[in-house]
Order: C-alpha cells, then sequence, then structure tokens
C-alpha cells in the first residue's frame, strides 16, 4: 500500500533535476496536466457547467426527441417510433400559422417601439437633469414588476366599462371599445402594455452607451460647426449600435416569453382569438390538451426562432472580442 | 482681434443661448413629468381601485382616490391572507435559489477567465446562448423529468419526518434546483464583465508566489467581486420572484400547498361573472411588495444588472 502510494506521488511530483546549470525542477507529464489551465480552472466552471447543461441543452435535445414522437399524455413516450407527422401536422394547422403571424407581429412591432421609445428617453435623459436618478426610476420600475402583476394594471385600464382608455377617449366622442376582447384591437392593446413595461430597460441600455461616448467627440463637432440634429445623427446614434443590438435581442426574447402576460390577462390556457401567439399555443397544446409530443414541436420552432435572433448576436460578440 | 472683444462677443452669445436653453429646459421638464404619468398611471390606479368600496368602485373613475367613506382595507386583508402561503414559499425557493446561482456564477466566470485554451470559447457561448433560451423549448421535458422520473416528495420522504420539513419542500426543492440551473447562464455574464476588466497583476503576483488557483479565489477575487455579488442578488432576486412558467408547470395547481405568490395571484378572485378586480390589484401590490422594495432601496446596482 505504502509503495503504491509512494509510486502515484512520484508520478505527481516534480522531480530535481543535477544538470550542468545547476538543479532543475522536471515536471512529470502527469504534474504538468494537473498544473494544466484546464484541469485547474475546471472544478470552477464544470459543476455550473453541468447543472446549466443537464437543464438546457440536454433538456433542448430529449424535447426534440419527445416532438418525433405521438405522445398524448398516457403512460411513457414511446421513442422506437419516430417521424415528422407533429410537424407536417404544424404545416397544416391554422392556428399554429395564426399563431405564428402574432408571434413576428409582436416581435417587430415590440422591439421596434420600445427602441424608439428607448432611445427618445435616454436622450432626453442624458443631460445635466435635476432629480434625474428619480426619473430614471420611474421609467424603469414597470420592468421590476412581473407579467403576472402588470398584466392586472392592464386588464383594468382595458376594461370594457371602467377601463381608464375607453373613459379617457371617451371625451374625445370615441369608443368603448372593447381592446381586449377585439381581434382587431387585442394584440395592439398587448403590445402597448410591454412597451410600457419595457421601453424603461431600452433606456437604461442606451443610457449606460451614451455616457461612454467621450466627450471631445462632442467637442469635435461642435467645432466642426455641427448642428444639434446633425450632431445626433451623425456622432451619437452611431455609437449605439453596439446597445442597440443588445438590447433588441434581449427584447425580442421578453417577446417571446410573452406568455406570462398573456396567461394572466386571458385567465389561462384558453384561446384568445387575435392574441395567441407561438408561447401560449405551445403551453395549451402541451399542458391545456395534453399533447405532449405536438407541443414539444412548436416549443422547437419557437427555440429555432430565438436561435435565429442570437445566432447572429453570438456571432457579432465573438468578433468584437467580448467572448 | 482684441482680446476684450473676444470676451464680449462670446458673452452675448451665452446671453441668447441661456434663453433658448431655458425654454428648452421648460419643455424638457414638462415632457419628463408627463412620462411620469404615463408610466406611474396603470399602478396608480391600480393602488386607488384596490382601496375603494364597491359602491366607490361604481361611482369614481378609476384614478381618482377614493373619499374617506369610500374606503376600505378589506380587499387587502382578504388578499393578504389568500396569499401569504405563497409568499412564503415564494421566499423559500428565491433566496436559496439566488445565492446559489451567485455562486455558481462567480465560480464559472472566474474558471472561464482564469483559462486560456480554445476549447473556453465554445464553453463560455454555451454559458451565454443559455440566456436566450426560451423556457417553453424545455418546460415538457422539465415537466416530465420532476414528475414522472425524479418525483422527490416520494424519493425524500424520509425527511419528512424531521420537525420543519413538509412535503411540499420536496416541490420548492425543484423549483430552487430549475432555477439556479437558468439563473448560471445571466450570473456568469455579469461577473465575468467584471473579472475581464479586473487588475490581473495582482493575481499573477500571487500565482508566481505559488498560490493556488482556489487559495487566489478565495482570497483575491472573491473579496474584489462582492459589489458585483450585490448586483447579482438584486437581479436574480427580482428575476426569480417574478417567474411564472416554472411555477405553473412544475407545481401544476394554485391549490397545491407549494404554490408560489405569482401562481395564487394569478388566479386570485376568479369568478364566473368576472374577476374581483380590486382584490387582484390588493394582490398584485402584496406580490410585487418584494421586488419593489429590493428596487427602490438598490436602483443602481439593479439597473447595472439589467446592462448585460
Amino acid at each position: 500500500m505504502k509503495g503504491v502510494l509512494a509510486l502515484l506521488r512520484s508520478v505527481r511530483d516534480s522531480r530535481r533535476v543535477e544538470t550542468d546549470g545547476g538543479t532543475v525542477e522536471e515536471r512529470s507529464t502527469v504534474r504538468r496536466w494537473l498544473d494544466s489551465d484546464i484541469v485547474q480552472s475546471a472544478p470552477f466552471w464544470f459543476p455550473p457547467f453541468l447543472l446549466m447543461g443537464f437543464f438546457v441543452y440536454a433538456a433542448i435535445g430529449w424535447n426534440f426527441f419527445l416532438s418525433l414522437t405521438s405522445y398524448s399524455g398516457f403512460g411513457d413516450p414511446d421513442y422506437s417510433d419516430l417521424g415528422l407527422e407533429n410537424y407536417t401536422t404544424l404545416l397544416s394547422d391554422p392556428q399554429f400559422w395564426e399563431a405564428t403571424r402574432n408571434t413576428v407581429v409582436l416581435l417587430v412591432v415590440f422591439t421596434v417601439a420600445c427602441l424608439a421609445i428607448g432611445l427618445v428617453l435616454a436622450l432626453l435623459l442624458d443631460r445635466k437633469i435635476r432629480f434625474e436618478r428619480s426619473f430614471r426610476t420611474i421609467y424603469l420600475l414597470p420592468f421590476a414588476l412581473s407579467f403576472i402583476v402588470t398584466a392586472q394594471f392592464w386588464r383594468w385600464m382595458y376594461n370594457v366599462n371602467n377601463g381608464i382608455i375607453n373613459q379617457v377617449i371617451g371625451v374625445f366622442g370615441l369608443g368603448p371599445y372593447n381592446w381586449l376582447g377585439d381581434p382587431r384591437l387585442v394584440l395592439g392593446a398587448v403590445i402597448f402594455a410591454l412597451v410600457w413595461q419595457f421601453s424603461g430597460y431600452t433606456m437604461v441600455i442606451y443610457l449606460a452607451a451614451l455616457r461612454s461616448i467621450p466627450t471631445d467627440q462632442y467637442e469635435a463637432a461642435r467645432v466642426d460647426g455641427a448642428s444639434t440634429i446633425r450632431m445626433y445623427w451623425r456622432v451619437i446614434i452611431p455609437q449605439l449600435r453596439a446597445a442597440m443590438v443588445s438590447a433588441s435581442v434581449t427584447l425580442v426574447l421578453f417577446a417571446l416569453k410573452a406568455f406570462d402576460f398573456l396567461y394572466a390577462t386571458f385567465d389561462g390556457y384558453r384561446p384568445r382569438k387575435g392574441a395567441d401567439i407561438l408561447a401560449t399555443f405551445m403551453v395549451r397544446e402541451s399542458f391545456g390538451k395534453s399533447e405532449w409530443a405536438y407541443g414539444s414541436a412548436i416549443a422547437l420552432v419557437l427555440f429555432a426562432v430565438s436561435l435565429a435572433v442570437i445566432a447572429p448576436y453570438l456571432y457579432n460578440q465573438y468578433k468584437q472580442g467580448n467572448l | 482681434m482684441s482680446e476684450e472683444s473676444v470676451s464680449v462677443t462670446t458673452e452675448a452669445a451665452e446671453q441668447s443661448w441661456a434663453d433658448a436653453i431655458d425654454f428648452q429646459r421648460v419643455v424638457l421638464y414638462v415632457t419628463l413629468v408627463g412620462l411620469i404619468g404615463f408610466y406611474l398611471i396603470p399602478i396608480e390606479s391600480g393602488l386607488v381601485t384596490s382601496i375603494k368600496t364597491s359602491e366607490a368602485l361604481r361611482t369614481t373613475y378609476p384614478f381618482i382616490p377614493p373619499g374617506l367613506e369610500g374606503f376600505t382595507f378589506e380587499k387587502w386583508q382578504f388578499a393578504f391572507n389568500a396569499l401569504s402561503r405563497g409568499l412564503v414559499n415564494s421566499l423559500l425557493f428565491t433566496i436559496p435559489a439566488t445565492i446559489l446561482c451567485a455562486i455558481f456564477g462567480s465560480m464559472a466566470a472566474y474558471g472561464l477567465t482564469l483559462v486560456d485554451w480554445r476549447g473556453q470559447i465554445a464553453v463560455f457561448t454555451l454559458f451565454i446562448a443559455g440566456i436566450f433560451v426560451p423556457y417553453q423549448a424545455v418546460i415538457v421535458p422539465l415537466f416530465e423529468f420532476w414528475t414522472q422520473y425524479v418525483q422527490f416528495d416520494q424519493r425524500l420522504s424520509f425527511l419528512w419526518a424531521l420537525p420543519l420539513l413538509e412535503q411540499h419542500h420536496a416541490t420548492i426543492l425543484e423549483l430552487i434546483i430549475t432555477h439556479t440551473a437558468y439563473g448560471i447562464p445571466i450570473c456568469t455574464l455579469l461577473f465575468r464583465s467584471q473579472y475581464k476588466t479586473m487588475s490581473w497583476e495582482m493575481i499573477e503576483a500571487a500565482r508566481l508566489d505559488g498560490a493556488s488557483v482556489w487559495r487566489i479565489y478565495r482570497r483575491i477575487v472573491l473579496p474584489l467581486s462582492i459589489p458585483m455579488f450585490a448586483v447579482v442578488f438584486i437581479f436574480q432576486f427580482t428575476q426569480i420572484w417574478n417567474e411564472f412558467l416554472f411555477s405553473l408547470t412544475i407545481i401544476g395547481s394554485v391549490n397545491d400547498p407549494a404554490a408560489s405568490a405569482t401562481l395564487i395571484l394569478s388566479g386570485l378572485g376568479e369568478a364566473l361573472e368576472g374577476v374581483d378586480y380590486p382584490l387582484r390589484m390588493a394582490g398584485a401590490f402584496i406580490t410585487a411588495l418584494p421586488t419593489l422594495i429590493v428596487y427602490v432601496l438598490f436602483a443602481d446596482q439593479f439597473a447595472e444588472g439589467v446592462r448585460v
């Protein structure tokens, strides 16, 4: 036993070797391997990686196999009979196309509106303003609330009889509209509420970027006699491109996750005409109707959409050396 | 041109500029205050509605506070009774998950900043990409995993004999693990953004003195990242507290003893003829209270966490 331990230690440890130039430490192969960066750092990143990888990446893989089965909630899924039926059904399902269309509209309108309003807010606040911190805190406040909470507020705002919005437009002789009940209005109403919740977030991203622009650039432009509008357009906006990219990636993901908001606004899994997005469609098929395999197929489409957004973003980050 | 005339012309220019700026400033402040209205009115009208009697609710505008005779605290009491169980449950999984996320995130970020091998970029990319995975894309396997394959409530049943531990804590444990796994990516990114800008001279010096990676982490990196820990705690606490889909699917039912605050709120005051709005509003404020307190007290750290 002692001999084995000694042998192991000799394999592990360095040896001092006499050479012409004095004693030199010679590291054994094992020692060199143990000292290498990858082994030294692995105890730090590997356990979190394992935990995260299992619940994120393994789950996505599992989801993929599940989407190839015909599992509908009884017993165990049959993994021996895999096929693409779920995806072909999906392509001929009108509800899927409506959900996809609504998702695209939501993504585009929501992201563009948040980027624009957030930019205006940030430019307004990026001066020497009293109470600047208080303004910032209030504009970002809705972002700190959960979808379930903000949905309650907006249901009340959009209420047909007592809602503030109908009462305000009633002053001008308009309405009342059934904002959340009318299929033509509901998506717009939802997007408006989501913009209210997330424009403060975009503002914070922009403000940080604006603060990092070196002031000599402003001065150089001013010396050159640039007008204010020209300065915004030529000097400030181009510097915000990185912030714009990172903000729009996160906004797209918030929009893909807007399920919580719709669930709380429309009380559960029931479909709401005009406001069915891929996320609600997926959860309804899986948890509402127990069509697990079909739901998994929709989930993968959703994942593909988010992958299409993040892949260019990650590539961009890689090129800039941020990874 | 003499020096005097230069100063005179600049003064005159400044004078006219000052007038223009003053006018601009007025418009600016009016806009900023108007925007406060836009961001606060939904919240304010919710607050006002939650303290109205049904009589006052019918007769006053939704954003006008009720008079003394139209004021009642009844809904808040009712909502608090309905939600208290959920508030305790939410704290039980939010706090441990937040702490675990921060620790794992810091470790992963340190491990990945330390190394310099090609695969490191790939591993870090996998961490970052994890932030952007929609929960819907994993929720069915997660649900299957916790309900069909692992079933903590049966596996850990020997624990329920202990005081303070009850069967529904099995579900809480599942939520802690799930939230930790999903919080690790964002926490890693936040910590790494700090570690990349950290001065590595001290660490190199410690390395040359023969300090182990663990020692460097404990003695140098951890103390320096305390401010980042504050940011991560605050941001993650809010995120996990506000999360809904995991609660909905892993817990499953509003009536479950493990139901979280957001889950109970989603079914609060529901009736056939409609929703009891004042009750929902009171419930919304009670549910949001912990995050609101954290947000108002630590607004700067929160904003820091938002900017990944």
